[in-house]
């Protein structure tokens, strides 16, 4: 690499890793406000799990991003096969719009009318909705992260089997799921992560009773800089990190 | 039959969600801009009458109008919020697009070891929470905050520099937040080329930088128009930056569109800025896809 091209490299990094690294150190700062360094300290922390509210807002987001990445797993994963597996049916660019359209759309738009459609038909708001709105925009980017396996997959083994006799049923449990697997559990793992990191949809569809954890968290931001957000943070960016690895360990390990 | 019947299954069951929770919405938000707020369950009206029939449906469509729009077309603040959004996001897109390049080129050029650890270095920040990303940055751009205290100790400024609450940190934080969506299409287009073609512009004598910018810049520019898109369609309806970052003056639909909706209870008014902000959104789209599918056709035409 040229000098030049090292250099902008680092910068970039240092640009997107400084605020990171700024949150975490100060999160173990004694002081209470974040500019003075106070000496090491863990208080932010008792304090974080001391914090009923907050950890039922942590409570419900797990719930959510669970649910909401299991519809959104089984969503993304049929879309994909569809696109990689039904050639040029009719409708296909409608297909692939319709399908990559809520990854983009600002989330105000999704959100609002979400609402909209829920309070229209009559269904209660909660965690239902927010579970439902969170399925909607994450199953694209499954179906982006399946999609790339399937595009790499070997059809061999596949007409193999089916050569044998296997029914085309047989042929996707016994073959084609086992190959993508890994990219149906790496999918999933971001949609998990697109859920627990939502603030504007779920602000708009949840009801009472339903506080996300960044709903809480973003209550909490707007009172201003708060040493008690920094221990939440550092320890969502590590659950986050250990997320990362998993996922990339399931990648590389059958090279999706 | 039963194959059929899968087909249809694994086709039509994500179809069917999507239809049903992402475009419906959007004509039900078109139907509620045209509506009058309320003090009603539902906040507005008039509501279907079901049971009506026809004579139902006819009183239902002579109470729309287009009031909402008249609001938006005559008080400067949408017109404003507007063009502000435009323009934050436009000004970011080419901050993106000139930080984004350098660095994309520079993965790209990487020993092919080095390549999946520098991905995944731009992906890890894109899995972390936007919101705790964002409001990191409000402990170092306020005025007793870290980049002002540095600024100052160095010298360089007397008094500390009102960043946070002002255009340049909304700018901050966008550029910030984005960098991956610009980074990643650009690298996965410049990682491809073909090193023969660096190779011979340098034995036709061009230098690196003649060679990038006559070789590799003009071969990545679908990456650049990628990862524009990518990031100027969210940043036009983005909310948690100029609510954290740019202060009470900073005006942009989505922040508009929030208000309308969490403090001011106005539905249709808030349909109606969303029906707006689509608008403003769909016309890159729409030249995206056209080029998009030229080239298409070109590669086409010349690989086969």
């Amino acid at each position: 690499m040229t000098p030049f091209a090292r250099t902008a490299l680092g910068l970039a990094l240092a640009f997107l890793y400084a605020p990171i690294l700024v949150l975490i150190v100060y999160s173990f700062n004694d002081s209470k406000l974040v500019t003075v360094w106070g000496g090491f300290s863990t208080r932010w922390y008792a304090i974080l799990f001391a914090d009923g509210p907050l950890i039922a807002a942590a409570l419900v987001s797990l719930k959510v991003a669970l649910l909401s990445a299991g519809i959104a797993g089984v969503l993304g994963t049929l879309a994909a096969l569809a696109l990689d597996r039904h050639g040029r049916f009719r409708g296909r660019g409608a297909y692939t719009g319709l399908l990559y359209a809520p990854m983009v759309m600002p989330e105000v738009i999704t959100g609002l009318s979400l609402l909209l459609l829920f309070v229209g038909i009559g269904l209660d708001r909660g965690i239902g909705t927010i579970v439902i709105a969170h399925a909607t925009f994450a199953t694209g980017f499954v179906a982006v992260v399946v999609g790339a396996r399937l595009k790499g997959l070997d059809r061999s083994l596949e007409e193999a089997a089916a050569d044998l006799g296997a029914s085309p049923a047989r042929v996707f449990f016994g073959i084609t799921l086992p190959l993508i697997a890994p990219s149906v559990a790496a999918g999933f793992l971001l949609a998990f992560t697109l859920s627990l990191d939502d603030l504007v949809i779920a602000s708009f569809v949840s009801g009472p009773g339903a506080t996300t954890l960044p709903m809480r968290l973003y209550s909490q931001v707007r009172l201003g800089v708060n040493p008690e957000i920094n221990a939440a943070s550092t320890l969502m960016i590590a659950t986050v990190g250990l997320v990362v690895l998993a996922a990339s360990w399931l990648t590389a390990r059958r090279g999706a | 039959m039963s194959g059929r019947l899968a087909r249809l299954l694994v086709r039509g069951l994500p179809l069917a969600w999507l239809v049903l929770f992402f475009l419906v919405p959007f004509a039900v938000t078109l139907k509620i801009s045209f509506s009058s707020p309320a003090t009603a369950q539902p906040p507005y009206l008039p509501v279907i009458d079901w049971q009506g029939g026809l004579e139902g449906w006819r009183e239902f469509l002579e109470a729309l109008d287009f009031q909402n729009y008249r609001m938006i077309a005559e008080d400067a603040l949408y017109r404003d919020a507007a063009l502000s959004s435009l323009g934050y996001a436009a000004l970011a897109t080419a901050i993106l697009a000139l930080t984004g390049t350098p660095t994309a080129y520079a993965m790209a050029r990487a020993s092919k070891r080095w390549q999946p650890i520098l991905v995944a270095l731009v992906i890890v920040p894109f899995w972390t929470s936007f919101l705790i990303r964002v409001y990191a940055w409000i402990a170092i751009l306020k005025p007793e905050g870290l980049l002002n205290g540095a600024l100052m100790k160095l010298g360089l400024i007397a008094s500390p520099l009102p960043i946070l609450d002002s255009p340049t940190g909304v700018l901050i934080g966008l550029t910030y937040a984005y960098l991956p969506f610009m980074v990643l299409p650009l690298y996965a287009v410049m990682s491809r080329l073909d090193p023969a073609l660096l190779e011979a512009a340098a034995d036709l004598g061009a230098g690196r930088a003649r060679a990038f910018f006559t070789v590799t810049l003009p071969l990545a520019l679908p990456g650049v128009a990628a990862g524009a898109l990518l990031c100027f369609i969210p940043m036009v309806g983005e909310f948690i930056i100029p609510d954290l970052l740019g202060g009470s003056d900073t005006l942009m639909l989505g922040r508009v569109l929030w208000s309308e909706f969490f403090s001011n209870r106005d539905w249709p008014l808030a349909s109606a800025v969303a029906v707006l902000l689509l608008i403003l959104i769909v016309g890159p789209v729409v030249l995206f896809r056209e080029a998009e599918l030229r080239r298409e056709e070109a590669a086409e035409g010349r690989g086969r």
